[in-house]
């Protein structure tokens, strides 16, 4: 199972060390962690994405809970979220792959942000399903590198009265 | 007014009235405005004890316990003994000094990271860049210590920010951390279900513990168990919520418990599990707890439950607050014949054990000993074989039994007993251990005599790391590893060292004297009792 915890946390030297300290030491899985300032610049939002059974999934809720640095924990399933994740790969590129490349990445709603007589940086922007997808289909040229965000996440909107 | 200066006077406001430690440079302008305050300071002969003598003192008054060291090695010995604290959730505020703030990052001389290296075992750190936070990070400190799950707080203060001036001294009133925000009272619509399980309940069990001592609700928990004719089981940690001859009372849960109060644990219908972890030692199969029964989980801290055992009835709160509201309600329920059958368990599953008359036999001795201390005594057991041996046989009227139950650290009893002792000088203090933890604490004789603290000490001789010998005598058959103890000084010349009076016990003969004796002493003795190394508990 996959859960998200979006993280309002003090923004405070040490605060990173300490959540990720957390998982570590409880042994706790993070597939993917972004971190950011929010509107407020004294509050930070980590966005973490993590697997495991129903009681680890609840124990990394409560025990975040506990730590005083952070200020509240949302949690919320994938599915009643909108999440997105940010990717630059970097693949190498000849003349005979080019015209694909360029047609996933069309289908993919991919953009080429850079390139070079044989090299070129894709952008990407939408779910991580779709991330991985681009990547599989990139498998077969040469990928140079990639750089992901992880997931960021807010619970889908809701209608509120006035 | 100085950093140092406020670093006192936060202490003076808080109440402390003792601060164990070590000093060194990093914490010298600390110990020099000591100087200037009524706080009593106790030269500790090794910081871990320092932390581990306030831990005595905090669980004997409530308060929050004080040490404070050096930087580098000051700090980093006395990590065991925070780990300690936190493992049985003892509320104490650790003050490292740290190298000057501008050099901090580039390992100078006796320098370390002690925020970092302390993150998993203290409930916060903090590291104090500005000498006009002192007041609020001090105040802060002693509540997040002492609320809510208690535990270690620590408190890194670089050299030049103790030497810094500090503008106004104003020490808060009051805390506001919006982060943090304990649950104290429990809901009212999950009382009213445990309340409605109760009345239905034909075996119900309540297992109490070190939560309940910590919240303070023993008075509570027992007048609901009388009341209502609940028996009462208990951790390690919570030995002493009731008295052990209480009739309610069923004995120690756990692979070194009574077996009755297991099989009373195991077999009941209803379990309300309060201020207890459902640890490892407490509870080896948490299948057998949720079987067949309703399972009440009561802790403060909403992390406990569901984290080895999922509740039936998870309720969130403070023992005392929760045990009050349970008073308020109005119920009846009937077992007379889960007592009688409970009852009947205590006086048939009693362990046998084989007695060596050739030796001082520890369980009768602890029972003797125990029986013949005063009603209020703290009695402060040691990690091992003692320990074991004083769960099983010590007997609690309405006094304390100190010892380490989450972390095991040998050498607990002398430090944590001279901190009881000096937070209650008028109790009877007795440690007791084996000659393994009493040679890891055995230079804090030397602070007894120093500052005259009272302390008796008895060491159960087998000159052998009893508890590991036993293991490896049932794991690797007798195939005995690293547990000889044979180069052990002899504790006669050494209680003469120190100026303490020495007594000892080859067996039993005489020792209801011995015992009298050694009781009526004003000043610290030293008991060694010689018992049989190939003894099991």
């Amino acid at each position: 199972m996959k859960k998200i915890y979006s993280v309002l946390v003090e923004n405070r030297s040490g605060v990173l060390c300490k959540v990720s300290g957390l998982f570590s030491r409880r042994s706790f899985n993070i597939d993917s962690l972004a971190v950011g300032e929010t509107d407020d610049p004294k509050v930070s939002c980590m966005t973490i994405v993590s697997s495991g059974d129903e009681r680890t999934l609840e124990q990394i809720e409560k025990q975040l809970n506990k730590k005083i640095d952070i200020i509240k924990v949302k949690t919320f399933e994938e599915t009643a979220s909108i999440s997105r994740e940010l990717m630059l790969i970097k693949v190498k590129y000849n003349r005979n792959n080019r015209r694909d490349i360029m047609e996933t990445c069309e289908i993919l709603k991919a953009d080429i942000v850079d390139m070079s007589k044989n090299q070129m940086i894709i952008q990407i922007c939408d779910i991580p399903e779709k991330i991985t997808l681009l990547i599989n289909m990139l498998q077969s040229i040469s990928i140079i590198e990639v750089a992901r965000t992880g997931t960021l996440a807010l619970p889908k909107c809701i209608d509120t009265e006035a | 007014m100085l950093g140092a200066d406020a670093m006192i006077k936060c202490l003076e406001e808080e109440g402390v009235e003792y601060v164990f430690g070590y000093p060194g440079v990093a914490i010298c302008p600390f110990y020099n405005s000591i100087l200037n305050s009524k706080i009593k300071t106790i030269l500790i002969r090794t910081e871990q004890n320092a932390a581990h003598a306030a831990s005595g003192l905090a669980r004997v008054t409530g308060k929050v316990g004080v040490c404070a060291v050096t930087s580098g090695p000051g700090a980093t010995n006395v990590i065991t003994g925070i780990a300690t604290a936190f493992a049985d959730s003892i509320p104490l505020v650790c003050i490292t000094g740290q190298v000057n703030s501008e050099l901090i990052g580039s390992d100078v001389f006796q320098e370390a990271d002690i925020t970092g290296a302390v993150e998993s075992f203290v409930k916060y750190s903090y590291l104090v860049k500005d000498a006009n936070e002192i007041p609020r990070i001090f105040k802060e400190a002693f509540y997040i210590a002492n609320s809510g799950r208690k535990g270690p707080v620590l408190i890194d203060v670089p050299i030049d920010i103790q030497n810094a001036a500090v503008k106004k001294f104003e020490y808060p009133t009051e805390v506001n951390l919006r982060t943090y925000k304990p649950t104290i009272k429990g809901h009212a619509v999950q009382i009213k279900k445990v309340i409605k399980e109760l009345s239905k309940a034909e075996r119900p069990i309540i297992c109490a513990g070190g939560g309940v001592l910590l919240s303070g609700a023993e008075k509570e928990l027992r007048a609901f168990a009388e009341k209502y004719k609940i028996p009462v089981v208990s951790t390690m940690m919570g030995i002493g919520v009731m008295p052990t001859k209480h009739p309610m009372y069923y004995g120690m849960v756990g692979n070194n418990g009574k077996p009755y109060a297991n099989r009373a644990m195991n077999e009941s219908d209803l379990l309300i599990m309060v201020g207890a972890r459902v640890a490892d030692r407490a509870v080896s199969q948490p299948d057998l707890i949720t079987e067949n029964k309703v399972l009440v989980h009561i802790d403060v801290d909403p992390a406990e439950i569901g984290k080895n055992v999922g509740a039936s009835i998870p309720l969130v709160g403070d023992a005392k607050h929760i045990f009050e509201d349970f008073a308020k309600e109005e119920f009846s329920c009937e077992h007379g014949e889960w007592i009688i059958t409970l009852n009947h368990y205590r006086d048939t599953m009693e362990k046998k054990r084989k007695i060596n008359p050739d030796y001082v036999d520890p369980a009768a001795f602890i029972s003797m000993l125990s029986e013949a201390m005063e009603e209020d005594a703290i009695y402060v057991a040691d990690v091992g074989q003692n320990q074991i041996w004083s769960c099983g046989y010590h007997i609690v009227k309405n006094g304390r039994f100190l010892t380490t139950g989450g972390m095991g650290t040998m050498g607990y009893s002398i430090p944590a007993a001279m901190g009881a002792k000096l937070a209650c000088p008028d109790r009877q203090v007795v440690a007791v251990c084996g000659d393994g933890s009493f040679q890891m604490s055995m230079m804090e004789l030397a602070t007894m005599r120093q500052f005259k603290v009272p302390v008796k000490i008895i060491v159960l001789k087998n000159n052998c790391l009893g508890m590991v010998r036993q293991y490896q005598h049932f794991t690797y058959q007798d195939h005995y590893s690293v547990v000889d103890l044979s180069g052990s000084p002899d504790l006669e010349k050494l209680a003469m060292a120190y100026d303490m009076k020495f007594m000892r016990l080859f067996t039993m003969d005489g020792v209801e004297n011995a015992i009298r004796e050694f009781l009526a002493q004003d000043e610290s003795v030293l008991m060694e009792c010689v018992i049989d190394p190939m003894d099991l508990v």
